[in-house]
């Protein structure tokens, strides 16, 4: 009778397939559960602690507060560090997009196969480089160099931070903007040149366009990680809590400034009680800074999608 | 420009490159003109020759894709380029706008005259070059962009436009989809359908006043009626334009070309003739067994 059953029943094998294919799928899942179980213990955590210090400092003159000095003054206003951020920031951000997509546009439309392949690693690895090096690089070479420019500038600034920064992210734009880039279809490009347009016309007109989400995706991703960064700019800009002053922007970024990022390393490796109320606000400004990075990453998926949805 | 240079060859011409490097230099009301007051002409006498190879040889890296072509390629009138795949039908397309320029392992021999110029004279710009000779591929390749935007980017890059909505809708018109585009014409060309993408590329190439329209099997990817659709509007073009069109479907070469050449393996040009003498009587035995279907 077996011999004449097609082949399709399932057998006692098969059935033990069937239980091992259940036990990966379990596997698999308990795996994905892992990670978002972690994410939502690391934000329990913050907002826990975070709360409790908002207890003692209220949020809006934690959130409002224009004077940063926990450990003298007993004053837990956030907003010098987040202007430190932000300078910091758009600083980079001023370096860091116009080269990276400039950089993706070249190594996308204009380098030889050749060169393509020497550059785009070249440029991965210095993504790679450990951040605490661009921090020393920061202050040993290139605030040197802008001695020579702005006599007045600080050891620690924001300028040199921002440069450095700027550098680090360099590779994240060019190389996501790239990938970007490389997806435009060539039928599209063979469109173009067919209409009689030169090659800059074609990366201008048709690539750039056509890739704009992948672009601005990796603008986000970029300036999120410059949000976040620690190390180059605590060495860099040093541990002067300071506001941003608009009357004098570029003396501004010549002084020393502290971002919410190195606030929390100094915070974190000074011997202050774990009790104490400057401890605790090490956790809001955690929670502030995941506010402001988790932000910026729905607006890349946002961004992302609706590109996506015109272009096919 | 004058209608005159459509009759010598030796007429000096528009697309080389000056010193001030200006790659705007095609009048393309200019040419809309020519092309109006040739094909008057050549109602009334023998067309006149406006593309031909002479030795034209293509390698790709150490393949032959070209052997040798000599083909005269008259005005307003459908050339066909039919053949077994691999025969280097695109090839000889390619070489025509130089966009085998854009192949790295390309390597390119002989001469190609446009009105009596050598396309391949280092004078020459295949920017201006392509511009009087456009292009239509073989899947539909708008730009995600809008209807109106589509056919208006080739003027926009020459910041030719002036009285722009005219010549897009003059434009859309000629590619017979004014009528079904003209009340969504900022709405994306991808919502087109195949047939309708591949006229707005077609109404995309004539906008800029191209001499003459190049195609790349362009009816291969759509169906019957989208296919039936775009035939007609070649044999219209070629009252205005000179159309070049590669196909591998036989059936349409005979519908609706003038003049067809057989391409063979090797890259080698078989026989080139009137249409209706290659399909009913060719002088040579491989382009009847190719049209036999007896290979190929
Ligand atoms: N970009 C290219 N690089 C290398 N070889 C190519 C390229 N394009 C075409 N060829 C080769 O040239 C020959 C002719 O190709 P093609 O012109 O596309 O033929 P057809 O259009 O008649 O099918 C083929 O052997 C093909 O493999
Ligand atoms: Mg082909």
């Amino acid at each position: 009778m077996s011999s004449e059953t097609p082949d399709i029943v399932t057998s006692d094998t098969d059935a033990s397939r069937t239980a091992r294919e259940q036990t990966y799928r379990v596997l698999f899942l308990l795996c994905g559960l892992l990670s978002i179980l972690t994410t939502v213990a690391i934000i329990l955590t913050l907002l826990g602690d975070a709360l409790t210090f908002w207890n003692e400092v209220p949020i809006t003159d934690f959130l409002l507060g224009t004077n940063w000095s926990p450990q003298i003054e007993g004053e837990y206003g956030v907003l010098p560090l987040v202007s430190g951020t932000l300078m910091i920031t758009v600083g980079s951000a001023l370096i860091a997009l116009p080269i990276g997509v400039l950089t993706a546009i070249y190594l996308s439309e204009y380098a030889s196969e050749r060169i393509r392949a020497i550059l785009k690693p070249t440029l991965e690895i210095l993504a790679g480089v450990p951040t605490v090096v661009y921090g020393f690089f920061a202050l040993v070479y290139i605030t040197p160099i802008l001695e020579n420019i702005f006599p007045t500038i600080g050891t620690f600034n924001a300028l040199s931070a921002s440069i450095v920064v700027g550098i680090m992210i360099i590779p994240m734009v060019s190389s996501l903007s790239e990938d970007a880039m490389s997806a435009v279809p060539d039928s599209l490009r063979n469109a173009s040149y067919g209409l009689g347009a030169t090659k800059f016309e074609v990366s201008t007109t048709v690539v750039v366009p056509s890739a704009v989400s992948g672009i601005v995706s990796s603008f986000i991703l970029a300036l999120s990680r410059a949000i976040g960064e620690t190390m180059a700019v605590t060495i860099a800009a040093g541990s002067t809590a300071r506001l941003f002053d608009g009357s004098d922007p570029i003396g501004s970024f010549l002084l020393s400034t502290e971002t919410m990022t190195a606030a929390m390393i100094n915070i974190g490796k000074s011997d202050v009680d774990p009790t104490s109320l400057t401890y605790k606000s090490l956790f809001a400004i955690g929670l502030t800074l995941f506010a402001i990075t988790f932000t910026m990453n729905v607006i890349s998926n946002l961004v992302a999608a609706r590109y996506r949805e015109e272009y096919e | 420009m004058s209608s005159e240079s459509n009759t010598t060859k030796s007429e000096p011409t528009e697309e080389t490159t000056t010193d001030e490097s200006s790659d705007r230099l095609i009048d393309t009301a200019a040419v809309s003109t020519t092309a109006d007051e040739s094909r008057q002409q050549s109602n009334s006498m023998i067309a006149d020759t406006v593309i031909e190879t002479r030795n034209l040889d293509v390698h790709y890296g150490e393949t032959q894709a070209l052997d040798s072509i000599d083909l005269e390629i008259p005005e307003n009138q459908v050339t066909a380029l039919i053949g077994p795949s691999g025969c280097g039908k695109s090839t000889f397309l390619r070489c025509i706008n130089r966009m085998n320029d854009l192949v790295d392992s390309a390597r390119i021999d002989g001469e190609l005259f446009f009105r009596g110029k050598n396309v391949y004279d280092d004078d020459v710009d295949p920017v201006a070059l392509r511009r009087k000779i456009g292009m239509v591929f073989q899947h539909p390749n708008p730009f995600p962009k809008s209807i109106y935007d589509n056919v208006a980017y080739g003027l926009r890059i020459q910041d030719d436009t002036e009285n722009l909505d005219e010549r897009v809708e003059q434009a859309l018109k000629d590619a017979a989809l004014w009528d079904e585009v003209k009340d969504q014409l900022d709405s994306s060309a991808l919502d087109l359908s195949g047939g309708q993408q591949q006229r707005l590329c077609i109404a995309r190439a004539i906008a800029v006043g191209p001499e003459v329209i190049l195609m790349d099997e362009p009816a291969s990817a759509l169906d019957p009626i989208a296919t039936s659709k775009i035939e007609d509007l070649i044999e219209e073009l070629a009252e205005k334009y000179t159309v070049v069109i590669v196909t591998h479907n036989m059936q349409q070469a005979a519908r609706i070309s003038d003049q067809t050449a057989v391409f063979l393996t090797g890259g080698e040009l078989v026989e080139v003739d009137d249409t209706q003498k290659i399909f009913e009587n060719p002088d040579s035995q491989r382009v009847e067994d190719y049209i036999t279907g007896k290979f190929g």
